[in-house]
């Protein structure tokens, strides 16, 4: 499914502030019907990298290709194709949620009638239908997130491009987008989305790139990085106490690896059931044990020493 | 990777793709409609805004101080009907700014709204056009509603005074466009500020309004004769009276055509500066 052209091409691609790279040359291929994701702790470049790619802020190095054109001339064709979700919502707060739709939709040449249609629809899918009419500033970040979301569908995009599009949602909102956003996979759109939760890059990315300080540390699907940089389990141990470097030494050798934490070490092994056992032969008391299946989070320590979200 | 071969997953977009090429709208009418939409719900309020002081001054300067201005016959009209064009061209100026000033600066920094508009397929043209278009209409109906207020007082000389509001819309445009360059570059609405008081008010006092320039120090009559109002004064006045302007109409029009387009060439490449994060 992936041996065409990607809808998405970057080579090297750089974004610099000043004498600040926030985008350090990264590679970078998304093809259609694709589900991509940028996984990253705060300024890693994932922004900087979608606004690229969104054709609002020109590239300071690097290749950069979409739908097969160059952003630097064909802005304004690429983004007829693209829906955006920005980090930022910026919708109108002085407009109803269906004026904030309906106005946008204009903007890509958007007949009268289509629009309101599509807003309608629009504000259903997201289910904001009984806000339909009420001004944007009194409603709830939530709903402003989606109606951020559904702005981004009005013109029936290609590419949808959502920067965090769960983040400050509550689970039940949040579940609702995962949800929406599935079913636009389904549709055959392609999404590319960042996110610094691991959890929502597991359930909908088919494939994604870690990003740490504007560079790529690793790519591929989450099982693929899961298994390539984790084992299958990991056993998180407690001590009650915060001195817990010499109980990793002590650990040296349960499994294929050991990592401290502030609070807690994660036991890398295969089978978590037969590492815990090996813990309490060593004659090592935990406070706590769990075992857990590996994530991505546990590929984003291993990568980069770093937590991805800081507790 | 593709290696020369067939485009697949690109071919395939194409033809999902929506029909291209057909737009229903053109771009910078969209965004009219988009401030056209925003006016509605604040219109009233801007009723007296956009008429209350040129009105005021109109009665309290025009009527009043008329009377013992016309007394002293230094002028050779009715004082009333000297100021009247002028404020009428003030109106232009007075929204343009207002509407050119914080708003932009807004939409810059608090509510975003042009980066929203800059993922759309605008490009920046179509952004100013637009806003522009929905200030010039502004223009157009408070001025005409001041030319109206002008009648009944006798203040109008001619019928060419239908083209007076057309007047206020090229000096509001002179005016807005290098605003909105101010308002996209600066950061904080102090800034803002200080350009009402040092720039409007300034220009509003010595711009041949309620006084000719000649009766200014001579080395501030060059400076009158620089700043866009004095010449939109004096095109008011030749349509309004049917009089002859300071110097030749073509010159004051193109004067001011020439602020319009240096003015929308800064704003365009502010906005780009300012957009492109
Ligand atoms: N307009 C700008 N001017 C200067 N520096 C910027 C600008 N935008 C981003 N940066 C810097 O670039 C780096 C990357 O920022 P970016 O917003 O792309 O990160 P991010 O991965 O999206 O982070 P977050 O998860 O916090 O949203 C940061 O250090 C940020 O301070
Ligand atoms: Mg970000």
């Amino acid at each position: 499914m992936t041996d065409g052209a990607p809808l998405i091409s970057a080579r090297g691609l750089i974004k610099r502030f000043g004498d600040f790279t926030a985008v350090d040359g990264i590679d970078v291929d998304v093809h259609a019907g694709e589900a991509f994701g940028f996984l990253g702790p705060n300024g890693a470049g994932k922004s900087s990298t979608m606004r690229m790619i969104g054709c609002v802020s020109p590239p300071s190095g690097g290749e950069l290709r979409v739908l097969g054109m160059d952003p630097q001339r064909q802005g304004p064709d690429i983004r007829a194709r693209l829906g955006v979700c920005p980090q930022e919502d910026n919708l109108d707060q002085e407009l109803t949620a269906r004026e904030n739709l309906v106005t946008y939709a204009r903007y890509f040449g958007i007949g009268r009638k289509v629009a309101r249609q599509r807003a309608d629809e629009l504000l259903e899918f997201v289910q904001l239908s009984e806000r339909a009419g009420s001004k944007v500033e009194p409603l709830s970040g939530g709903m402003k997130r989606r109606l951020t979301i559904a702005r981004a569908l009005v013109n029936e995009p290609d590419i949808v491009m959502l920067d965090e599009p769960t983040t400050g949602l509550d689970p039940q909102a949040r579940h609702l987008v995962w949800e929406r956003l599935f079913r636009l996979k389904q549709r055959g759109t392609t999404l590319v989305l960042t996110t610094h939760y691991m959890d929502e890059a597991e359930q909908l990315c088919d494939r994604l790139v870690i990003m740490d300080g504007g560079a790529v540390a690793a790519e591929g699907s989450p099982r693929e990085l899961i298994e390539r940089y984790s084992t299958r389990e990991v056993v998180e141990l407690r001590f009650g106490t915060d001195a817990l470097e010499p109980y990793a030494s002590k650990l040296d050798g349960i499994g294929a690896r050991v990592e401290v934490l502030p609070d807690r070490i994660l036991l890398y092994a295969d089978d978590g059931d037969t590492a815990v056992p090996a813990v309490y032969e060593r004659n090592l008391t935990p406070s706590g044990v769990l075992v857990r299946r590996a994530s991505l989070e546990d590929v984003f320590l291993h990568l980069t020493g770093r937590t991805l979200v800081e507790a | 990777m593709a290696g020369g071969g067939t485009p697949a997953d690109l071919d395939a977009a194409v033809t999902a793709a929506a029909p291209q090429g057909v737009r229903a709208v053109h771009p910078a009418m969209a965004v009219l409609e988009y401030f056209l939409v925003g006016y509605k719900r604040v219109w009233r309020g801007t009723v007296f805004s956009s008429f209350a002081l040129p009105v005021l001054f109109f009665l309290g300067m025009g009527v009043a101080v008329g009377a013992y201005v016309d007394r002293g016959g230094n002028l050779d009209m009715p004082y009333l009907q000297f100021i009247a064009p002028g404020l009428l061209a003030f109106t232009g100026l007075q929204i343009a700014m207002m509407e050119s000033g914080f708003p932009v600066l807004g939409n810059f920094k608090w509510h975003k709204i042009y980066f929203g508009m800059a993922s759309a397929p605008l490009r920046v043209g179509d952004m100013l056009l637009g806003q522009l278009g929905y200030i010039s209409l502004r223009v157009l109906v408070a001025a005409t509603g001041f030319l109206l207020v002008m009648v009944p007082f006798g203040a109008i000389g001619s019928a060419w005074a239908v083209l007076t509001p057309l007047v206020a819309v090229l000096v509001g445009l002179a005016v807005a466009t290098p605003m909105f360059a101010y308002s996209a570059t600066v950061q904080s609405p102090n800034l803002m500020a200080i350009m009402f008081r040092f720039g409007m008010l300034p220009m509003m006092l010595f711009s041949g309004v309620f006084f000719p320039v000649e009766q200014l120090p001579g080395a501030l009559q060059p400076v009158a004769h620089a700043l866009p109002l004095w010449h939109g004064v004096e095109l008011s006045r030749a349509a309004a009276l049917d009089v002859n302007a300071a110097w030749p109409v073509a010159v004051h029009a193109g004067y001011l055509a020439l602020w319009c387009v240096v003015g929308f060439a800064l704003a365009r490449i502010r906005f780009i500066k300012r957009l492109a994060v």
